[in-house]
Formats: structure tokens, C-alpha cells, sequence
């Protein structure tokens, strides 16, 4: 039973404001940026695989290279692919089949935000063919910003574009969840990745407007002649460290919480439960973080030259996100408990984050404490525990997602047997990469370094990490081929293949027409999505 | 009767276990090294984090073992939450945790005092970042340096058994003093001064490593931090001030 029995026309793709083709849109530019990205990471990685420059032949052209590189992946990563892969892809696919609402509450605006963001996503990629590409790694802090030959317009348009799409969308889902919830949908029958959606937005709308401040001022001092970082003409250079992590530290819970949101789905499908306290972790677990997210920001900034009381009070405050995403992991893990488990590849994919959550999360415990990060701080290690826990943890997790719902979207199946070897090559490839990137940060090798002839004993272990992304590369390429050429050519799916009782499972076809639901959805007050009975 | 008796006997040992480490910590003339703060603190953090993560990690294998479906239409059985056992699965883990914080936030306060606590005796030396070389500026005035391309200059020396107190600023933009060895980092800003401190406890030869992005050469931006019998170093600030006064 196809709903869109139409051959493809681009100009219908183009004009959409219909809410599943704009997230399908999300995804298609997002992976793009995760391609991108990703292929800087590997030739990141083949660069510092042995000591002296490997990729050039001379240590300038190296290091502008590289530096190029750094910057294109981390801003790609984290503004093209995570933030509107976690908020774009999956919130305007699913948020409103899940609360059972036929469209978003503004279509047009969401169709400006989804393209505010493809211009985003085009903007960055300009930065490849212009002379003075931008070399100021993803946080852009001045001077040097303001000093490079690096073309920093770019970099905070940009910015600009994603922040505005941002904002567009939480706005656009806030009230789509507050007002278009089916009949009957109270707030404690949300499922919880309308809640992680819901969080996430709050975060977005409340922070975002302060990075766009920093950015800007950053552009107004580069080219109009400012002096808001400028301590020779009364600025100050922590100004805009401060302003840019206020926002960038709880960008990282915009990353996790739906992150989380996805794994939640996941984990309940599957082991055919309902969440495991699904109280505390909404209400202490994802208002807890949005509570505390804005608050914590300093501990980017440890090493920064802060006054030492403000240290002090933020490595507390550091401490305590953990009371908040503990709740969030006790009924995670504990929605397993006396389950009926399968192993499905969305499955194999949510236990992984299970596994890189508790790396990810455990390892902050350290770079929490101010003493430990005079250490720790701008190491390897640093580099290792965000990328399991934002990087992979939540790419993870978007895969997951994409295998999930991939009956649904395009209403064919996709093939096992090819997902499950591009599984164990990237799960196996993310652990060979950066449990290396640990132990040699405990004992001091630098971020952001492909020179690091003073430690020569470091260059076995970025030889296995070498080994790790081609790993990855290789499970990459296999899980995009298996989505593209399934999505084409797979045998066509049953209608609820894992038995959900989620309203996108149980009320709509493979994949939903234009309106989503064949008539009104209306819910009971004892509905609940995870209502699997016994 | 015999628990008690562990109890006495545990408490006992963790007393004299403590107080051994805090003699052992403390040098002879009373400094406390920044370094056995670190690694002090480092052993418990990774303590801490076995644990949970085990518990956690063991709880999720085995239930994933114990609870596969048994038939392809089996649905979960999981327990209904009463109110008061919903409470208590949300106070007893928070309680858990906010004593694990709170702990974790004592020691890590203590160690963040040793780290931020300069002895008196501490010999001060001004450091100065710039695109990319480091500048060393000793009390009386003479200069030290390194030049990565032709490995010349002596870096930073610094004598054997003397606490360093390093005052810092930048020329230019954001760089930091990144010494692994002695477990310090802290950035250098134009505008702004800083400063670390460490104890060079024997002779030693390590490196210091810019560690904040700083442009094309960030990671050639490195010196080598040598610590010396302090008659030599007397002596080597002699010779230092002499080429100096030639150059």
C-alpha cells in the first residue's frame, strides 16, 4: 500500500512544506555534511599516522592544510550533521506522526528553516573552492580569528544561517507539540522522543541567539573595526570564549536529548516495555538537564585563565549534570529489564550507544574536576571522550534511527545481513580509533597537533587509530550504499515490522501520504506508545 | 560481631592509608606537589568510574542474556511502578549520585588549592607567547628561548628542587603552556596575565607544547623544559646573561 504512488518530480521536493519530505531533506543534507566531515577526519588521521609531514612536503603547507581540515570537520560535524541530524531529521519526520498531528504548526516556516540550513550546509562547502579557506576550528576564538588570512565571514555566516534555521524550528515544534497533540494526548503519554525534542528545543531557543551575538561581534571586530575582543582598545579575549560556550555547552544536550529520544524508541520496541520510570526521567531527567545546561559552561574554560572561584562553583555545577543524566540512565538501561529483547540492527546500533554512552559520560567525570583538566585539558583524551559521547554516541544513534524508521520512510526493507557487517566494522572501527587517542592524552600528546615530534612515542598509536577510521570508512560506506540502494530496490516492508505501538507504527501507511493519517487520530487516557500489555 | 570487627579494622586501615598519603605528598619542607595531587585524584576518578561503569555495564549483559524473546509475539513483562517505588527509583539513584559528586567535588576542591596555592619560595619566571616561538624571562632579567627549526637555545631551565611560579601573557593571540610532565596547562592571553606553578622534584628533560590553537605553526610551537642540580643552573643563568649581553 503506497501512499505516493507519483513518480518523482523535483519541483514537488522543492516547494514542499510537507513535513516528512522536509526531514527527509534534513537527513540528505546533514549525511552529505557527515560525508564531507568525514572525510577530513580520515585524512586528519593518515596525517598524524607517522611523525614528520605525511600529506605534504613541507611543514607549512601542513600545517594550513590541516588546520583547513580541523576546522571544516568540526564545524561540519557538529553545526551540519548532529544538531540538525538530531533536531531536523527525526523531529519533522516523526514528532508530528507521534503526536498524532497532520502537519507541523507553521509548514511554510519549516520549509524556509530546511532551507536556511541547505544554504548553510552550502555556505560551509564554499569554503573548499574560495582562496583563504577558513582555518579557525569550529569555535573561532579571537584573536587569531580576527588576525588570519582565513576568511572568517564564512565561517560566521555560516552560523548565522544554521542558528537562524534553528531557532525557525523550535519555535515552528514547541508549538506544534503544545497545540496539535491528537485528542485525548496529555503530557505524560508523550512519547519520550517528543520530549527529548521538545527539551532540545528549549535549549536552542533560549542559548542560540547568544552564539549568533558572539559571531557577529566577532565579524563586526574582523571587519567594521570593533574592538569587542581587542584588550589593546578595551576588549576583552574571554569575552568571547564565554559568550561562545553559553551557548556551545548545552548545544551539546541539543545533541544528546534526542539522541537519547531516538534510543528510548528503540530500546522499547525492542524489548517490548514500557520506559522504566518514565516520570523522573522526563521530568528530572530532561528538564533536569535543560536546568542545569546553561550553567555549566566554564568548564570549557578551565584552562581559560578564569578567576579560580568561578572554577570552583562551575566544576560543582559540572558535577551535578550527572544527578539529571544518571535519571536518564537508570531508566534507560532499566526499561531492558525483565524485556522481551530482539536483536534487530536498530537494536545491535542502541546497545552500542549503551556501551559509548557509558565511555562518554564516565570519561567526563574527570574533565569535570578542575585539577585533573590542568592536565587533561586540550589532550587527546579531551578529543577522545566528546567524540564518544557527541560524536559517536550520537551519530550512533541517528543511525539507529535511520534503520528504525527506514520501513517507514520509504516503505521497503532494508538488508540485514549488509547492516550488520557495516555495524561491527564502525563500532569496531570507533573503539580502535579513540581508545588510543585516551591513553596517549592521559600521557600528554596535544589536540590539534599533526607535528608532535617531541613525543615520538605516540606514532604506534596513531597508526591504529589510522586503522580505526578505515574501519570506519568501510562500515560507513556499506550502511550509506545498503540505505540508498534498499530505499530503490528492497523488498517491500510489512507494515509494522517490530510490532510498535507507536501512533507512526499503528496509524499510518509505508510510508504516510500527504495529512499522514487516513482519518482523525484520537487517543484514550490510559493510550500510552509503549503499552505492550501483559 | 565479626562485621564490627571488619568495620574497626577497615576504618583503621583507610585512617593510616589516608594519613600515609597525605605524609607522602607533602615534601620535606611542607610543599605539596601539584603532580601526587594529580595523580592521587586520578587513581580515585578511575576507581569511581570502574565501578559505575561495571555496575551499569554488568546489569545491561546480563539482562540482555536473560530476557531475549523467547517467541517471535512475546511481549516485556517489566514491573508496574507503584508511586512510592517510582520515588525511590528516582531519590535513591539521585541520592547515589549527589554523594559520588559531592565527594568527587571535596578532593577535587583539595587538589585544585595545591595547584593554586604558589609556595613563597617559589622562583618566578615571566613567559611570554608569540606566533610561535616561547619567550622565558628570568628574575634578574635574562632571556631564554628555543627555535624549532634549528633546535637552538636551551628552552626553559629551571633548578632541581625549587618550586616555578610562571607568569604569563601573550604577544599576540590565545596560546597555552601546556607541560605534561608536571601536570600543568594554562592559557596564554594578550591583555591578561596568568600563571601555573610546578616543582621539579629531579633532573629532567621534557617539553612545553602550545596547547590553544594558534595558527599554522601551533603544533611546532614546543621548547624543551630542562631541570637541573641548582649549582648548575647558577651557573647556567651566568653563561645565559653573558651570550646574551654579546648577542
Amino acid at each position: 500500500m503506497s501512499a505516493h504512488p507519483e513518480k518523482f518530480k523535483l519541483s514537488e521536493w522543492i516547494f514542499t512544506t510537507d513535513h516528512k519530505r522536509i526531514g527527509i531533506m534534513y537527513l540528505i543534507g546533514s549525511i552529505a555534511a557527515f560525508c564531507v566531515a568525514g572525510l577530513m577526519a580520515i585524512l586528519i588521521r593518515i596525517e598524524q599516522s607517522s611523525l614528520g609531514p605525511t600529506l605534504a612536503s613541507d611543514a607549512i603547507t601542513a600545517g594550513d592544510q590541516y588546520n583547513q581540515w580541523l576546522y571544516f570537520h568540526g564545524a561540519a560535524m557538529i553545526l551540519g550533521f548532529l544538531i540538525p541530524g538530531l533536531t531536523g531529521f527525526a523531529a519533522n519526520y516523526f514528532l508530528p506522526l507521534m503526536i498524532g498531528a497532520r502537519d507541523v504548526a507553521f509548514p511554510r516556516i519549516n520549509a524556509l528553516s530546511v532551507w536556511l540550513f541547505l544554504s548553510g550546509i552550502f555556505v560551509a562547502l564554499l569554503g573548499f573552492v574560495i582562496p583563504d579557506a577558513p582555518d579557525i576550528m569550529w569555535t573561532g576564538y579571537p584573536p587569531y580569528s580576527l588576525l588570519t588570512g582565513g576568511n572568517t565571514a564564512f565561517y560566521v555566516f555560516t552560523v548565522h544561517l544554521l542558528g537562524f534555521a534553528s531557532i525557525l524550528g523550535a519555535v515552528n515544534f514547541l508549538v506544534t507539540v503544545i497545540y496539535m497533540r491528537a485528542p485525548g494526548m496529555g503530557w505524560n503519554q508523550l512519547s519520550m522522543f517528543v520530549w527529548s525534542t521538545v527539551t532540545a528545543f528549549v535549549i536552542q531557543l533560549v542559548f542560540v541567539p547568544v552564539l549568533a551575538a558572539a559571531v557577529t561581534m566577532l565579524l563586526f571586530d574582523k571587519y567594521l573595526g570593533t574592538h569587542f575582543f581587542d584588550p589593546s582598545a578595551g576588549g576583552d579575549v574571554l569575552l568571547y570564549q564565554n559568550l561562545f560556550w553559553f551557548y556551545s555547552h548545552p548545544a551539546v544536550y541539543v545533541i544528546l536529548l534526542p539522541a537519547l529520544g531516538i534510543l528510548y524508541e528503540i530500546v522499547a520496541t525492542f524489548s517490548k516495555n514500557p520506559i522504566f520510570n518514565y516520570k523522573a526521567a522526563v521530568y528530572g531527567g530532561m528538564w533536569g538537564v535543560v536546568l542545569i545546561s546553561g550553567e555549566v559552561w566554564v568548564h570549557h574554560l578551565y584552562v581559560s585563565g578564569m578567576p579560580n572561584w568561578i572554577r570552583i562553583g562551575q566544576m560543582i555545577s559540572t558535577l551535578l549534570i550527572s544527578l539529571p543524566v544518571g535519571l536518564l540512565a537508570v531508566s534507560l538501561f532499566g526499561t531492558l529489564y525483565r524485556g522481551a529483547i530482539t536483536f534487530e540492527l536498530p537494536m545491535k546500533y542502541a546497545i552500542s550507544c549503551l556501551f559509548l554512552f557509558l565511555v562518554g559520560g564516565l570519561t567526563g567525570i574527570p574533565l569535570a574536576l578542575t585539577a585533573l583538566t590542568l592536565h587533561l585539558s586540550e589532550t587527546s583524551f579531551v578529543h577522545a571522550h566528546f567524540h564518544y559521547i557527541m560524536g559517536i554516541f550520537a551519530a550512533f544513534s541517528v543511525f539507529a534511527g535511520v534503520y528504525y524508521w527506514f520501513p517507514k520512510m520509504t516503505g521497503k526493507m532494508y538488508d540485514e545481513k549488509l547492516g550488520t557487517i557495516g555495524f561491527w566494522l564502525n563500532f569496531i572501527g570507533v573503539n580502535l580509533t579513540f581508545i588510543p587517542l585516551f591513553k596517549i592524552g592521559v600521557e600528554g600528546m596535544p589536540r590539534r597537533y599533526w607535528n608532535y615530534e617531541m613525543f615520538p612515542q605516540f606514532e604506534i598509536w596513531h597508526m591504529v587509530a589510522l586503522f580505526g577510521a578505515l574501519f570506519i570508512l568501510s562500515g560507513m560506506s556499506l550502511t550509506i550504499f545498503n540505505w540508498v540502494y534498499s530505499a530503490w530496490k528492497g523488498e517491500i516492508s510489512i507494515d509494522n515490522p517490530w510490532r510498535s505501538k507507536s501512533l507512526e507504527w499503528t496509524h499510518t501507511v509505508n510510508p504516510p501520504g500527504p495529512g499522514n493519517f487516513l482519518k482523525d487520530v484520537e487517543v484514550s487516557s490510559d493510550w500510552t506508545p509503549y503499552d505492550y500489555g501483559k | 560481631m565479626i562485621m564490627k570487627r571488619m568495620l574497626t579494622a577497615l576504618t583503621g586501615m583507610g585512617l593510616v592509608l589516608s594519613s600515609a598519603i597525605a605524609w607522602a605528598t607533602e615534601s620535606a619542607d611542607g610543599i605539596k606537589d601539584p603532580v601526587d595531587s594529580w595523580e592521587h585524584l586520578w587513581t580515585e576518578v578511575l576507581i569511581d568510574l570502574y565501578i559505575m561503569g561495571g555496575i551499569f555495564g554488568a546489569l545491561a549483559i546480563y539482562w540482555l542474556f536473560k530476557y531475549q524473546a523467547k517467541s517471535p509475539d512475546a511481549v516485556g513483562d517489566a514491573p508496574k511502578l507503584t508511586r512510592a517505588q517510582a520515588w525511590s527509583w528516582a531519590l535513591v539513584p539521585l541520592f547515589i549520585f549527589l554523594a559520588d559528586d559531592l565527594y568527587l567535588a571535596a578532593k577535587g576542591w583539595t587538589a585544585w588549592n595545591v595547584y593554586r596555592t604558589v609556595p613563597e619560595n617559589a622562583m618566578e619566571v615571566k613567559v611570554t607567547g608569540n606566533m610561535w616561538y616561547w619567550e622565558f624571562e628570568y628574575e634578574d632579567g635574562t632571556t631564554s628561548g628555543f627555535d624549532v627549526d634549528s633546535k637552538e637555545g636551551d628552552g626553559l631551565v629551571v633548578p632541581v628542587g625549587t618550586p616555578v611560579v610562571l607568569r604569563m601573557t601573550s604577544n599576540d593571540v590565545l596560546h597555552s603552556f601546556g607541560l605534561a610532565k608536571y601536570r600543568v596547562k594554562e592559557d596564554l592571553m594578550p591583555g591578561r596575565i596568568t600563571y601555573i606553578w610546578f616543582l621539579p622534584k629531579e633532573e629532567a628533560e621534557s617539553y612545553v607544547t602550545c596547547v590553544e590553537f594558534c595558527g599554522v605553526n601551533h603544533s611546532r610551537m614546543f621548547a624543551p623544559v630542562k631541570a637541573i642540580p641548582s649549582e648548575k643552573f647558577e651557573e647556567w643563568l651566568v653563561k645565559r646573561a653573558k651570550e646574551e649581553a654579546e648577542e
